[in-house]
Formats: C-alpha cells, structure tokens, sequence
C-alpha cells in the first residue's frame, strides 16, 4: 500500500489512518462519523464498487471535484450524513451549499482527470489486500472501526 | 485441495444461460476458476462485486475468469443481473459439487465449495491455488495479480 503523500485527501492531527470508503457504501457511512472524531490524522482513499452500489463512481467523483475547489471532506461529511439524495439534481444542490463554483464543478466530475485520480487510489485498495469497506489501516496495523 | 504442477481435471457445466462449457474449450488461455459458496450469500456478493472492478484488468493479462458454485444457472443469471456483473457463471449443480470436490474444494458438512481460486495455464496444468482458511473469507484481488506476476 502506498504511503500517505501530499496527493492525499487529509485532515486532523495524531496518528495516521488510511481509510478505504465507499460513499456509497451503508457500513462506511455509518463508520464515518466515529472515524471522524478520532483524534487522528484521516486519509480518505477512494474504493467505490460500482456493482454494489451503482451510484458510487459518480459519488467519488463528485467528491473529487469537489477537492479541487478545496471542499473535498466537506462533501464527504454530506454524502454521508444524508444517503438518500444522491442523484445529480441532489449533487448539484450540494456543491450549491458548498458555495463552489458549480460550472466548474460539473466538468471537473466528469474528467478524465478526476476518474484516474479516484481509480488511483482503487488500486492501491487492491493492491493492500482491501476486500471490503471502510477498511482503516494504521501505521502498524488495521484497526477495528467498531 | 488440488496442487500447482498437477493437471486442471477436465469438466463440463451449463453456464448462467443454460450453454455447455467445458474448461479444454479456453485451452491456450489462461483460466482463473473462481470457487465459491452461493449466489446471493452476502460474501459472495463482496466477492464477487469486487472481482467485476478488476475483471478488465485480468482480461488484460490474457486470463479467462469463472466463476463456480452449486447454483443452478437459473440462479446465476439472476445473481449476474441483480449484481450487474458479467463474469461467466458455470453451474455446478447436478451432480451437486462434482467439479469442485475434483478440485478439492468442495467442503462436504455445508454442502457447498470453499471460496478457492485455481489458475489455469494455458496447457490445462494447475499454475496456482488459493484456498481460503474460512468461506468467510474473501481472497484479495491483490492475490490473484501477484499470482499473475509471479
């Protein structure tokens, strides 16, 4: 698994957790919450599963555009505090409270440069051996979400 | 459960549209049989969601991925459908477990295989397996590419 590095989406302060999640996923949404207020620098890695949950890919790529206008967590936070708008009409009202550039953010979601970004990460998933969601590793170890 | 070096025995199974499939039909490519439980069992359904993510890739590598359990292919259609996946589905279903008790797999007090992977060179000889410590347990993808690597 790669190290986290400055291509990473991070925020808070205290040991490192690299979390795998599906912003579609019921399990992280519920996880996501308790993972958040750990004391605990948080790196958020991409691993949508299209087949299970068909709305993800554009989920995580609407999060993506979001972080290139520096909002990336913050749409997080939303999409799973409130799983059930999650169609494009919902994402559009949701980048419209994030007070983001919504032009932009429309042709930044569907890029090509956005859908390797998230594919990156997928693949370090792989690559680390990530069979399901959230799956939270520490510098040492995995950690129970629980 | 079968051994690298040994010969892939040779079966035919009805796939999830009812069409006979023998494993000497991929002879020249590579095959990965991927065992496992039931259709619809919420393991298998991880399973194999996951695999379809990296199914282009393992086709990239000149590998046929199949999937095996002791549904009918009435079964294995639907669970294509309700997962929207599109990996080959082979039915091993009557007799119940033939195929993977040939292979090792087969775990006799559940009455269904253990989720096992078994490569396939393109001569029909055992290249690689994997078998998991519980059916509860999924095989990483990262498995079967360090596999491919090797």
């Amino acid at each position: 698994m790669p190290p986290a590095g400055p291509e990473d989406h991070r925020r808070g302060e205290g040991p490192l957790l690299i979390v795998y999640a599906d912003l579609g996923c019921p399990h992280c949404a519920s996880a996501w919450a308790e993972i958040s207020a750990r004391e605990a620098t948080i790196v958020f890695r991409h691993f949508p599963v299209a087949s299970k949950h068909p709305r993800s890919p554009a989920l995580h790529a609407a999060a993506e555009a979001a972080g290139q206008q520096g909002r990336f967590f913050d749409l997080v936070d939303s999409l799973y505090a409130d799983r059930g708008h999650v169609d494009d009409p919902h994402l559009w009202q949701r980048a419209e409270d994030l007070d983001l550039d919504l032009d932009r953010f429309e042709t930044d979601r569907r890029s090509g440069t956005v859908a390797a970004r998230v594919r990156r990460d997928f693949e370090s998933g792989i690559r680390a051996g990530v069979t399901g969601t959230p799956a939270i590793f520490s510098s040492a170890s995995d950690v129970d979400p629980t | 459960m079968i051994a690298a070096g040994e010969p892939a025995p040779d079966f035919t199974l009805r796939n999830q549209d009812g069409e006979k499939v023998s494993l000497s039909d991929f002879r020249g490519e590579k095959v990965l049989l991927v065992f496992y439980p039931l259709d619809f069992s919420p393991v298998c359904s991880d399973q194999l969601s996951l695999y379809q993510e990296v199914k282009p890739e393992i086709e990239a590598k000149g590998v046929r991925m199949i999937g095996i359990s002791v549904d009918s292919g009435f079964a294995h259609k639907a669970f294509q459908e309700k997962l929207g996946i599109d990996t080959l589905l082979l039915a091993d279903f009557e007799p119940k477990g033939e195929v993977a008790r040939a292979y090792g797999a087969y775990i006799d007090r559940v009455g269904h295989a253990n989720r096992s992977l078994v490569l396939v060179d393109e001569q029909g000889t055992i290249e690689w397996v994997h078998e998991s410590p519980t059916p509860l347990e999924i095989p990483g993808a990262n498995l079967i590419f360090d596999a491919l690597s090797a």
